[in-house]
C-alpha cells in the first residue's frame, strides 16, 4: 500500500493573519475512503484545495501520489490534476447544451487523449455509474441525482489516483444522495481512493474513516483502515 | 475500473490540446451563446464591409478605366503648332508635316486635321454667330483609321466624294445641328454641304467629336483652306512606353528641325491614365471611417470576451480542476475572440462584396474586388481578434483554481 496523500505540518494562512489550517499531518493510502468533516470555517474547503493542488500551503509538506508540490510549477500541478486527480463538486458544474457523454469526456480533455478515445471511455464511465441510457441527454434533462453521477463519471473516467468530493450530496435530495454516496462506495471497493468532504456528520459516519476538523486543527482521525473491521472482511 | 498503480517519480507533463480540441473548447462558448456572437461580430462586419466597398468601388472605376484604356490604345500622339518662342504668336504647321511623321520610324498610321476659319449652320436662316461651338475642318481621308473612328451612319469622305461639297459629322456636331440621317444638307462657308456620315464617339479626340469634316481639297477649294495641318494624329501601334516616348522625342524634330520648340505633342490617353490613377487611390476619408467602425468593432469584441470570462468564471475553475494549465485556458479565450472577429470579418467580407456588386451593377462597371482586400480584411480581424482577445485571455488564465469549489 502506498500513500496517496501525505500532508506533514500543513498550515494555511490568508491574508489579514486568518489561519485556516494549523499544522494539520493526514496520510491517506491507496483504496482508502475517508470522510473530512468539519462545521463551515472549520478550514475543510481549505484542505480540500491543497489536497486538490488548487492551491499552495503557508507551511508544511504535501505529496499527493508521490509527488511533492514544492517541487511543481503551476504547469505541473495542472499535469498533476489532469493525471491523478478527479473532482466531484457540489453544483456538479456540468457545461450545458453538451451531452452527458460529452461532459464525461471533457474529463479526458486536458489528458492528451484523442477525442475518438475520449468519448469512447466516457461511454464506459457512464456504464459504470448506471447511465447507459442517459448518453445522450442534455443537462437539462437530466435530475439532480443523475447530474451528480455524471460529474461523477466525469470524476473517474481518467481512472485517478485520487477523487475529491466535495459535499457530494449537498444540493441533492436524501434519496439522490444516498444513491450518490453508494457509488462512491462502490467506487472504493472497486479500488478508487475516495475522500469525501462534508459539514453532514451523517455522512461521515457511513464512511470507513472520518477526518474531524474544527478551527483548522485535526481533532479526530479514526485512521487508516487496515486496523478497522470493513478491510478485514474485504481481505477475508 | 480499477485505479492504476500510483505513477511515483513519473514525470509531469502537461498534455497539449490538439489543434481540433482548440478549435473545440475556443468555439463551446460561441455555440451557446448564438444571439450575442451575432451581434458582437456585427461591429467586425460593418468595419470590413466599409473597407472592403470603399476599395472594392474605386478598384471597379478604376478597372473600367484601363479596359477603356487598352481598348483606345495609348499610342495615339497629337502634334499641333506651338506659340513660337521668339515672337509669341501662334505658330502653324507645315503643310507637309503628316507626310513627316508618315516618315519616323515605327509609325503605322498618320491623319490630320486642319482648321478652317468656315462655320456651320443648319440652314442659311441662322445667325452667323450661332456656330454651337462646332468648328469645321478638313480632314484626311486616313483620318478614322488612326481614330479608331467608326462611321455610324453613311459613309467616310473619300477622294471621290471630297470633290463635292460633302461633310461629315461628328457625333457631338451631328445632335447639336440636329442631324441623325445622312442626305440632310448644312450651311457652310456661303453654301450647302451634303451630310454623307456621322461619326461615333471617339474618346481620344473629342475635338474631332465636335467637328463638321470636309476632304483636304474640297476645304481647300470653296472654304479657303490655307491646307496648313492643325492636328496631326499618329500611332505606332504599340502602346508600351518606351516605343510611344521614341516615336514622340522624333515627331517635333522631324515637322520643325530649326524650331522644334514651335511643335506640340500630347498624348490624349494621358488624362485617362491620370484618372485611372486617381481612382486607384481611394477616398481615404471613406477608408478612415471603415477603420474607426472596425476599431469600434475589435472593442465590441473585447467586452463581449470580457463578459464572458466574468460568466465563466466557475467553467474556468472547472477546467483547471480537470487539469488545464493557464496556457489552456488562454488560448482558449483567445480562440474564442478569434472566431468571434474571424466570423465578423467573414460577414463583414461578404455584405462589403456585395455592396460592391450592387454598386458596379448599377453604374455599369465590372465587379472587382482585389485579392489583396480580402487578405489584409482576413488579416485585419485576426489581428483585431487576437488583440482583442488578450486581455481577457489573461484575466481568465489568472483566475484561481479554487473558484469551481466556491460556486454553489
Amino acid at each position: 500500500m502506498s500513500a496517496v496523500v501525505e500532508l506533514t505540518g500543513v498550515t494555511k494562512e490568508y491574508p489579514g493573519d486568518v489561519v485556516a489550517l494549523r499544522s494539520v499531518d493526514l496520510h491517506v493510502q491507496e483504496g482508502e475512503l475517508l470522510g473530512i468533516v468539519g462545521p463551515s470555517g472549520s478550514g475543510k474547503s481549505t484542505l480540500l484545495n491543497i489536497i486538490g493542488t488548487l492551491d499552495r500551503p503557508t507551511a508544511g509538506a504535501v505529496r499527493i501520489a508521490g509527488h511533492d508540490l514544492s517541487t511543481l510549477s503551476d504547469r505541473g500541478l495542472s499535469a498533476l490534476r489532469a493525471q491523478h486527480l478527479g473532482f466531484v463538486f457540489q453544483a456538479f458544474h456540468l457545461v450545458p447544451g453538451v451531452s452527458a457523454q460529452d461532459n464525461v469526456a471533457e474529463g479526458l480533455l486536458y489528458s492528451g487523449l484523442s477525442r475518438t478515445v475520449r468519448r469512447r471511455r466516457a461511454a464506459i464511465a457512464l456504464e459504470r455509474v448506471g447511465l447507459a441510457d442517459r448518453m445522450r441527454h442534455y443537462p437539462h434533462q437530466l435530475s439532480g441525482g443523475q447530474k451528480q453521477r455524471v460529474a461523477i463519471a466525469r470524476a473517474v473516467v481518467g481512472r485517478p489516483d485520487l477523487l475529491l468530493a466535495d459535499e457530494p450530496t449537498g444540493s441533492l435530495d436524501t434519496a439522490s444522495g444516498a444513491a450518490v454516496m453508494t457509488l462512491l462506495r462502490d467506487l472504493s471497493r472497486d479500488g478508487a481512493t475516495v475522500a469525501v468532504i462534508t459539514h453532514d456528520l451523517e455522512i461521515a459516519r457511513q464512511l470507513p474513516r472520518q477526518v474531524r476538523l474544527v478551527d483548522g486543527q485535526v481533532v479526530t482521525d479514526t485512521g487508516p483502515p487496515l486496523s478497522r473491521p470493513h478491510a478485514a472482511v474485504e481481505l477475508a | 475500473m480499477r485505479a492504476r498503480p500510483v505513477g511515483r517519480n513519473r514525470p509531469l507533463r502537461a498534455a497539449r490540446l490538439r489543434p481540433g480540441d482548440i478549435l473545440h473548447v475556443g468555439s463551446a462558448g460561441l455555440r451557446s451563446r448564438p444571439m450575442r456572437v451575432l451581434l458582437s461580430a456585427f461591429g467586425i462586419a460593418i468595419g470590413i464591409a466599409t473597407m472592403i466597398a470603399v476599395v472594392g468601388v474605386s478598384a471597379s472605376t478604376q478597372a473600367r478605366l484601363i479596359r477603356q484604356l487598352d481598348a483606345l490604345g495609348t499610342d495615339l500622339l497629337v502634334a499641333s503648332p506651338g506659340q513660337s518662342m521668339f515672337t509669341g504668336e501662334q505658330a502653324s504647321l507645315p503643310e507637309d508635316a503628316a507626310g513627316r511623321i508618315a516618315r519616323i520610324d515605327g509609325v503605322t498610321q498618320v491623319g490630320a486635321t486642319g482648321l478652317t476659319a468656315a462655320t456651320v449652320r443648319r440652314s442659311e436662316q441662322i445667325a452667323e454667330d450661332e456656330t454651337s461651338g462646332i468648328t469645321v475642318q478638313a480632314a484626311t481621308e486616313d483620318l478614322p483609321a488612326v481614330l479608331h473612328a467608326r462611321v455610324g451612319v453613311g459613309t467616310w469622305l473619300n477622294d471621290a466624294i471630297g470633290r463635292y461639297p460633302a461633310v461629315v459629322l461628328g457625333d457631338v456636331s451631328a445632335r447639336r445641328l440636329g442631324i441623325t440621317v445622312p442626305g440632310q444638307r448644312v450651311w457652310i462657308g456661303g453654301r450647302y454641304f451634303t451630310v454623307v456620315g456621322i461619326l461615333d464617339p471617339i474618346p481620344l479626340a473629342p475635338e474631332v467629336e465636335r467637328s463638321a469634316l470636309v476632304g483636304w481639297a474640297g476645304a481647300k477649294h470653296w472654304l479657303d483652306f490655307d491646307g496648313h495641318p492643325t492636328s496631326v494624329y499618329e500611332r505606332s501601334g504599340r502602346s508600351d512606353q518606351a516605343s510611344v516616348d521614341a516615336v514622340r522625342a522624333l515627331i517635333a524634330p522631324s515637322i520643325d528641325p530649326e524650331n522644334p520648340q514651335n511643335v506640340k505633342v500630347t498624348s490624349p490617353s494621358a488624362a485617362l491614365s491620370a484618372q485611372a490613377a486617381a481612382e486607384g487611390a481611394f477616398n481615404g476619408l471613406l477608408l478612415a471611417l471603415g477603420g474607426i467602425a472596425l476599431l469600434v468593432g475589435g472593442i465590441g469584441v473585447a467586452n463581449t470576451m470580457i463578459i464572458s470570462v466574468l460568466e465563466r468564471r466557475y467553467e474556468i475553475g472547472l477546467r483547471r480542476a480537470l487539469g488545464a494549465t493557464r496556457g489552456q485556458i488562454r488560448i482558449q479565450f483567445v480562440t474564442e475572440s478569434l472566431l468571434l472577429a474571424g466570423l465578423g470579418g467573414l460577414i463583414g467580407l461578404i455584405l462589403g462584396s456585395i455592396a460592391t456588386g450592387l454598386y458596379a451593377r448599377s453604374a455599369e462597371l465590372p465587379w472587382v474586388v482585389p485579392v489583396w482586400t480580402i487578405g489584409g480584411g482576413l488579416g485585419s480581424t485576426v489581428l483585431i481578434g487576437t488583440v482583442a482577445g488578450l486581455y481577457p485571455a489573461v484575466r481568465a488564465a489568472r483566475l484561481s483554481p479554487t473558484l469551481a469549489l466556491h460556486a454553489v
